[in-house]
């Protein structure tokens, strides 16, 4: 116990007895042991020669992809065209299919908490668990390689995120509100309609502006293997060790995730 | 009493007195953890009384009220509403019959973010479709009545505000419009006062009663402060531990009726004294 009589009889409070001291102290040293080891195990599995000669080699990349090839943008105006539909058109399909999931999913609004329940939290696990790059492969093997491909598995990635934002917004509302709705006799979609959705609303818009954006950055390599976009041209351009191409794109990349980020901020700021 | 009905409602007098309106009979609630919430409690109300409910925290005045348009599925016994038995209703008979009981609550139960028209209309979802409401066509009939209920209450200026930009008074006087819209003919009123300022809570429990007195509605009243329903209801009912323990005018609340809901302590206090209200209206 932390509070003791010492023998005058006041009493003294320390955080912790002697104990809880001695096992804390163990904990950190046994954290700090573990670390040393590992990294010694790194250390020799690593070919320190490459390591010690990285900054001459990114010297020297950095001198061969300055200054970028500028008018090379004029073939990345519709890459970047495509990234840009992908992301919102993804954005949007996993939100069309994200709120029933959600509505589903929780708690307080699901029909059947035995059955509907489990399978809702499984779709949420399932589309999350896999990256968007890896749905992507599956995609491109199933409908063939393209923007289509990308869109499908931005929106797949992005229901799983989007409907578990959603149902724990949705088990969180006021339901003294829903209630007071109940109780004037509106039927089960009237509540839904004026107790449930203006309470989610806020949430909806921040998770909808949030994915999107989070959508646009994942859009940009989903080219990588195929699914269309700015990564097609990122992944021609390593191949064939066209430096300037590469840092061309990704200063338009990086140019695009600014103006997401910018946008999301102002709506996010309009809706609260 | 000490107000005056205005001509255009109907007179309390030409009301049937005795009629009966709602009808508890033998209501029990055990909450699944096995709390007995409510012990066989009947009870009659007849049309166009108010009723305060008191009693200790826990006494059951919320599952009562709850109960009644089974926002809580009472365990046994009946609910009578002009001889229908609620308790008896598949869920869409249940809906037509909540229409007919305005609620009133606490913290006032708004949608904050929606407006206080659209709050005040809500009280109409009970007669008009999903898609008239969700779309918010309402009839002009009911948008009309929406202006008239909150210009009675003295709120039409705010009738574009988003609901939690209202103070609490204002607040409660939008759900007292949601509550009235529905044209009920039984209020069900859960401490309505909770969450006000003294003079505030006057005024509430002032308009309330008024608003019955003008539309022939009952009410009950489920109310921590005593003094204040001796000043506005009829009758009062004592809820101690899920059942009755008093039934009567509020005059007959005396410091050992009070012992006997709440426990002991001193109620002299606490009880308004007739001769109190005579020596004011002596002054006066």
């Amino acid at each position: 116990m932390p509070v003791e009589q010492i023998a005058d009889g006041r009493k003294v409070w320390q955080k912790r007895n002697r104990r809880e001291q001695l096992t804390h102290w163990a904990s950190w040293f046994a954290g700090v042991a573990v670390f040393v080891y590992c990294w010694q195990q790194i250390s020799e599995s690593t070919t320190w020669f490459f390591v010690w000669d990285a900054p001459r080699i990114a010297g020297d990349i950095l001198t061969r992809a300055t200054p970028p090839k500028w008018f090379y943008i004029n073939e990345l105006w519709e890459p970047i065209w495509d990234t840009l539909n992908i992301a919102t058109l993804g954005t949007l399909l996993a939100l069309c299919l994200a709120v029933p999931t959600a509505f589903l999913a929780a708690r307080n609004t699901t029909p059947s908490t035995m059955i509907i329940r489990p399978i809702a939290l499984l779709i949420i696990v399932s589309t999350r668990s896999i990256n968007s790059l890896i749905w992507a492969l599956l995609l491109i093997a199933i409908i063939g390689p393209g923007v289509f491909a990308g869109v499908l598995a931005i929106a797949i990635r992005s229901i799983g995120f989007c409907a578990k934002l959603l149902y724990e917004a949705i088990e969180e509302i006021d339901q003294k509100q829903v209630e007071a709705i109940t109780a004037t006799g509106a039927s089960r979609w009237q509540v839904m309609a004026y107790g449930i959705v203006p309470q989610i609303m806020p949430a909806f818009a921040g998770v909808a502006v949030f994915r999107w954006d989070i959508n646009i950055r994942e859009s940009t390599v989903l080219g990588l293997v195929g699914a269309g976009g700015i990564g097609l041209q990122l992944s021609a351009s390593l191949n064939v060790l066209a430096w300037p191409q590469v840092s061309l794109i990704l200063i338009v990349i990086l140019l695009a995730v600014i103006l997401s980020e910018w946008v999301s901020a102002k709506v996010r700021g309009a809706i609260i | 009493m000490h107000w005056a009905p205005p001509v255009s409602f109907p007179c309390p007098s030409e009301r049937k007195e005795n009629a009966l309106l709602l009808s508890l009979k033998s209501l029990t609630k055990t909450y699944r953890t096995g709390d007995k919430a409510l012990v066989s409690v009947s009870l009659d109300i007849p049309k166009g009384q108010v009723v305060a409910l008191i009693g200790p925290s826990g006494a059951g005045k919320s599952t009562l009220i709850r109960c009644i348009n089974r926002l809580v599925e009472p365990t046994e016994g009946q609910v009578l509403l002009d001889s229908v038995d609620i308790t008896e209703l598949s869920s869409s008979g249940l809906r037509r019959e909540r229409r007919r009981m305005g609620m009133i609550f606490q913290e006032y139960a708004l949608v904050e973010r929606l407006t206080v028209m659209e709050n005040v209309l809500s009280g109409r979802l009970g007669y008009v479709g999903f898609w008239r409401s969700f779309l918010r066509k309402y009839p002009q009939s009911d948008v009309d009545e929406a202006f008239r209920l909150l210009d009675r209450v003295g709120l039409l200026a705010m009738a574009d505000k988003r609901a939690d930009e209202l103070s609490g008074g204002q607040r409660q006087r939008v759900g007292i419009c949601r509550a009235l819209i529905q044209n009920p003919s039984l209020l069900l009123v859960d401490e309505p006062t909770a969450s006000l300022d003294p003079k505030t809570s006057r005024q509430i429990m002032r308009l309330i009663c008024e608003l019955c007195e003008e539309r022939g509605l009952a009410a009950i009243i489920n109310i921590h402060d005593v003094a204040l329903a001796q000043m506005f209801v009829q009758r009062v009912i004592g809820l101690q531990s899920g059942s009755v323990r008093f039934d009567g005018p509020p005059t007959a609340l005396t410091p050992d009726v009070l012992t006997e809901i709440y426990g002991e302590e001193d109620w002299q206090a606490t009880i308004r004294k007739d001769d109190e209200e005579d020596a004011e209206a002596a002054v006066a």
